[in-house]
């Protein structure tokens, strides 16, 4: 993997993630975060529809003409979008249940359409396939923080096992109501951002 | 390829190609994948009748076998309260409620469900003797943000609940509404009874939870913190589905014993 494949991959993880310096992608970090399961599904379902879109459409760059290009991308997505779900139901019922609405709406998903357009459109097939990956992953990686502390504080449990023992359980922990209520993702994202341009003060934007 | 890729002739038979390659892959998929989802489908299915019926722990993963031994699905007319001819397995509760000529506007839409079916599939569960020992009972109503459907395990005496299953297809509130799908609220409800001596349905969620002792206890059941509008609706679904519009016809005749 030369120096460039790899500097693709991983810097949408920190130096460059999608929610945390382009916020983009907000919307379904709310939703879908309220345990670390459904966070778990929804990245890897991004991760699969940013690779293959983006891999499909710098294949056929020099051939998509300008003028409907958008909509080109669009049915791309869509039908990858798709796919995932139908394999969903087919091998995960019951987390295709609660996942249904949110994996359908994968196809107004900011990242998808802006690393397509970004990227892949511009790039090589493998360097837009990894470019997908990196930028699922670093999706993926604010996902599954938020999930983490919302289920941790929130329900007490860490991918469904008990941490913190609830009182209504007999054990000590308060639930925090706050923390299982979508907006509460505002606050986690809003500390991981800053931590994360603590860390690398070059994030800051300029006044 | 730089210039002419822009021509209208070419624009046109891009997209088309395109729009056939997605199509092919999508309708590959949905093909192909039909008959796991189909199975994944009544697996659930059985899975919720069966922990209704409160056999699920029996069954130990063999639930298909469980289901086909045990379970008898039967098609009722709610009216009438009459066993009627008709396969149960094409019956589909939400093709029936969008049809009218196969559904009605309930007179006192308590549960907000807009339209009902004539019929309903109910399903009779024999114990190991051959004997009806629970029948459950399908119903569905609105919670705070759309329906729930739930499966009501009752005994024989088609009073005494065994189980109240929600599935997982809701829209409630995840760590309030949606906590009727927690086990510890699953087991409050083993015991109570749905209707009174008079006949009256009684069953019923109460807010700030069942004072001990008191005369409503056997119809009540500990409410869910946070979630008042769900726990309405869902004592409501009750009092519809067991009232004059729902199963009480056939709940009156075969109160003496079904066979």
């Amino acid at each position: 993997m030369s120096a460039d494949t790899k500097k693709v991959l991983t810097s949408p993880i920190v130096d460059n993630n999608p929610i945390a310096l382009q916020v983009l992608g907000i919307c379904s970090a709310l939703a879908v975060t309220s345990s670390m399961a459904n966070a778990l599904v929804m990245t890897l379902a991004v991760v699969f529809v940013t690779a293959f879109s983006n891999l499909f459409i710098s294949i056929i760059r020099n051939h998509i003409p300008s003028s409907v290009r958008i909509i080109v991308q669009m049915a791309i997505i869509a039908s990858l979008v798709i796919v995932v779900d139908q394999v969903l139901k087919a091998f995960s019922y019951a987390l295709s249940q609660e996942l249904s609405v949110f994996v359908g709406l994968i196809i107004t998903n900011c990242i998808v359409m802006g690393r397509a357009e970004a990227f892949a459109m511009k790039e090589k097939p493998v360097v837009s396939f990894m470019d997908g990956i990196g930028n699922g992953l670093g999706y993926g990686f604010i996902l599954m923080t938020v999930a983490f502390f919302r289920e941790l504080l929130g329900f007490g449990t860490v991918f469904g096992i008990e941490i913190l023992p609830l009182i209504q359980n007999g054990g000590w922990y308060q639930a925090n109501g706050l923390l299982v209520l979508p907006f509460s993702s505002f606050f986690i994202i809003g500390l991981i951002i800053w931590a994360i341009r603590q860390w690398k003060p070059e994030q800051v934007e300029k006044d | 390829m730089s210039a002419n890729k822009e021509t209208f002739g070419k624009t046109v038979g891009f997209v088309l190609a395109v729009c056939v390659a997605c199509a092919l892959l999508v309708s590959f998929s949905a093909v192909q994948l039909k008959p796991l989802q189909q199975a994944n489908k009544l697996l659930d299915k059985q899975t919720k009748i069966l922990q209704a019926a409160g056999l699920l722990e029996a069954a130990d993963g063999n639930i298909v076998a469980t289901y086909n031994q045990f379970v008898e699905a039967k098609m009722i007319d709610l009216d009438s309260g009459e066993f009627i001819e008709g396969n149960p397995d094409l019956f589909d509760e939400r093709r029936n409620s969008r049809d009218v000529e196969k559904s009605e506007k309930p007179k006192n839409d308590i549960a907000g469900i807009n339209r009902r079916s004539h019929d309903a599939v109910i399903y009779l569960v024999r114990n190991g003797a051959g004997e009806i020992d629970t029948v459950v009972f399908p119903m569905v109503g609105s919670g705070l943000w759309d329906l729930m459907y739930a499966y009501v395990g009752v005994e024989a005496d088609l009073n005494t609940i065994k189980n109240v299953i929600y599935t997982a297809e809701m829209k409630e509130t995840p760590g309030l509404g949606a906590e009727v799908l927690n086990p510890a609220w699953i087991a409050l409800w083993p015991g109570k009874k749905i209707f009174d001596d008079k006949g009256q349905v009684r069953v019923e969620l109460v807010k700030g939870g069942v004072k001990e002792g008191n005369p409503s206890e056997a119809y009540q059941v500990d409410g869910l913190s946070g979630a008042t509008l769900t726990a309405n609706g869902v004592t409501k679904t009750f009092k519809f589905w067991f009232g004059d519009e729902g199963y009480s016809a056939f709940i009156d005749k075969n109160r003496g014993g079904l066979n």
